[in-house]
């Protein structure tokens, strides 16, 4: 929830920089390690836009997959969990290099 | 909600004080009441952004819309502040750890014991937060640290905005230890820097010794893991190697101390490793002071 009203700030801010007063399409960048439920995000977000300038507006995940660095065999893997072993190699633990971000990528506003 | 602070949760209370019906001072110096919510012109905001017309608008044909970048963190607001607090804790010397855990592994037992260990040796200020009732700050305080409490309401994680104002009325003293004791809950505390030099993750052996993979996020944002009640251990099937295993897992870095509030093992090595970090801000500070 906290997460969604982050987003509503970032969004307001960006309005009274931007001279905009209605939000069509918001674009969230979601890495898979991030801890994020995007689901609930989504959720949230509905809820907390409700009468705001961003009320209704479409709400986007884009998935970023986790990568990592295995410390083992030295080579760059895909992760599903922080806490995966290299798929190269098997050995954990694997250093997380990717997909925690949580970021506002862009809006469509009018 | 107050635009210069974007705190969004009205519910906030500082020892029994909404978070803002309060004097307080902003990073330009002024100094003013403001008890309610009112937009301030002075923002806090980072980063930058810029409109223009989009090659690849995503709605054809309707003329008026227009795309804005963003590209800001969601916790951009959080590690402002939380930066802040950072900067405050360099220019006092002061040492700040963030405490988190799940409910009952027996966090404020262990500050308290923590506390009386340390008293007459180090300097100690403490942060309570919880969603409810100020017993905590209070059992901090009955055990001589100055201490404050901040109810989250229904918030279920301290955030360094929140932090930033009870340091105001707390007002750590210069080479001091300030403990943050978080909400009890291992999810979203791992996601709000709160300014602290590290996090410590308290994990009793009562709980599951797959807690550092159930809750990776947490077990990867803390330097150190305090294993803590280890004086049950011979009246459990508890794996002290498997627990530091699934935590080395997702931290491959993280140190662990065996800890029993109780019985005082592993007390001294806490203690060591609070004085080597604090050594370090000491230090840090008087260079800082020498270079002026």
């Amino acid at each position: 929830m906290a997460l969604a009203e982050g987003v509503l700030q970032l969004i307001e801010d960006a309005a009274n920089r931007e001279g905009f007063t209605r939000v069509r399409t918001i674009w969230v960048e979601i890495g898979r390690l991030s801890g994020v439920e995007p689901e609930a995000l989504a959720f949230c977000f509905d809820a907390v836009t409700r009468g705001s300038i961003a009320a209704g507006a479409q709400f986007e995940i884009v998935h970023v997959p986790g990568s990592g660095h295995c410390l083992e065999c030295g080579r760059d893997t895909e992760l599903q969990a922080v806490y995966d072993a290299c798929s190269h190699c098997g050995a954990v633990p694997v250093q997380v290099t990717g997909g925690t971000e949580m970021r506002v990528k862009e809006l469509e506003v009018d | 909600m107050c635009t210069t602070c974007g705190c969004g949760d009205g519910e906030t209370r500082i020892e029994g004080d909404d978070l803002h019906d309060h004097d307080h001072t902003h990073a330009d110096g002024s100094t003013h009441r403001h008890p309610h919510d009112h937009a301030h012109d002075h923002g806090h905001a980072h980063g930058h952004s810029h409109a223009y017309v989009p090659a690849h608008s995503h709605a054809p044909g309707v003329a008026k819309s227009r795309m804005v970048q963003i590209e800001q963190d969601i916790l951009a607001k959080n590690d402002a502040y939380a930066a802040k607090n950072r900067a405050l804790f360099a220019a006092r010397g002061i040492f700040a750890l963030n405490l988190v855990s799940s409910p009952g592994s027996g966090k404020t037992t262990l500050l308290v014991k923590t506390i009386e260990a340390l008293r007459g040796q180090a300097k100690v200020a403490v942060i309570e937060g919880d969603q409810q009732t100020s017993q905590d700050a209070e059992r901090i305080r009955a055990s001589g640290a100055p201490a404050i409490q901040i109810n989250t309401g229904k918030g279920c994680h301290l955030d360094a905005h929140m932090v930033g104002h009870a340091l105001e009325k707390l007002q750590p003293a210069e080479d001091s230890l300030l403990m943050i004791e978080n909400v009890g809950n291992l999810v979203c505390p791992a996601a709000f820097d709160l300014g602290e030099a590290h996090k410590v993750v308290i994990l009793s052996v009562t709980e599951g010794e797959d807690k550092p993979i159930k809750y990776p996020d947490m077990f990867r944002a803390a330097k150190l893991m305090l294993l803590n009640k280890c004086d049950l251990l011979p009246h459990l099937a508890y794996s002290v190697a498997g627990a530091i295993e699934f935590a080395r897992r997702v931290n491959p870095g993280i140190e662990v101390i065996r800890i029993s509030a109780t019985s005082g093992e592993g007390m001294a090595e806490w203690l060591a490793w609070i004085e080597r970090g604090a050594a370090v801000a000491r230090r840090q500070r008087a260079e800082a002071v020498a270079a002026l």
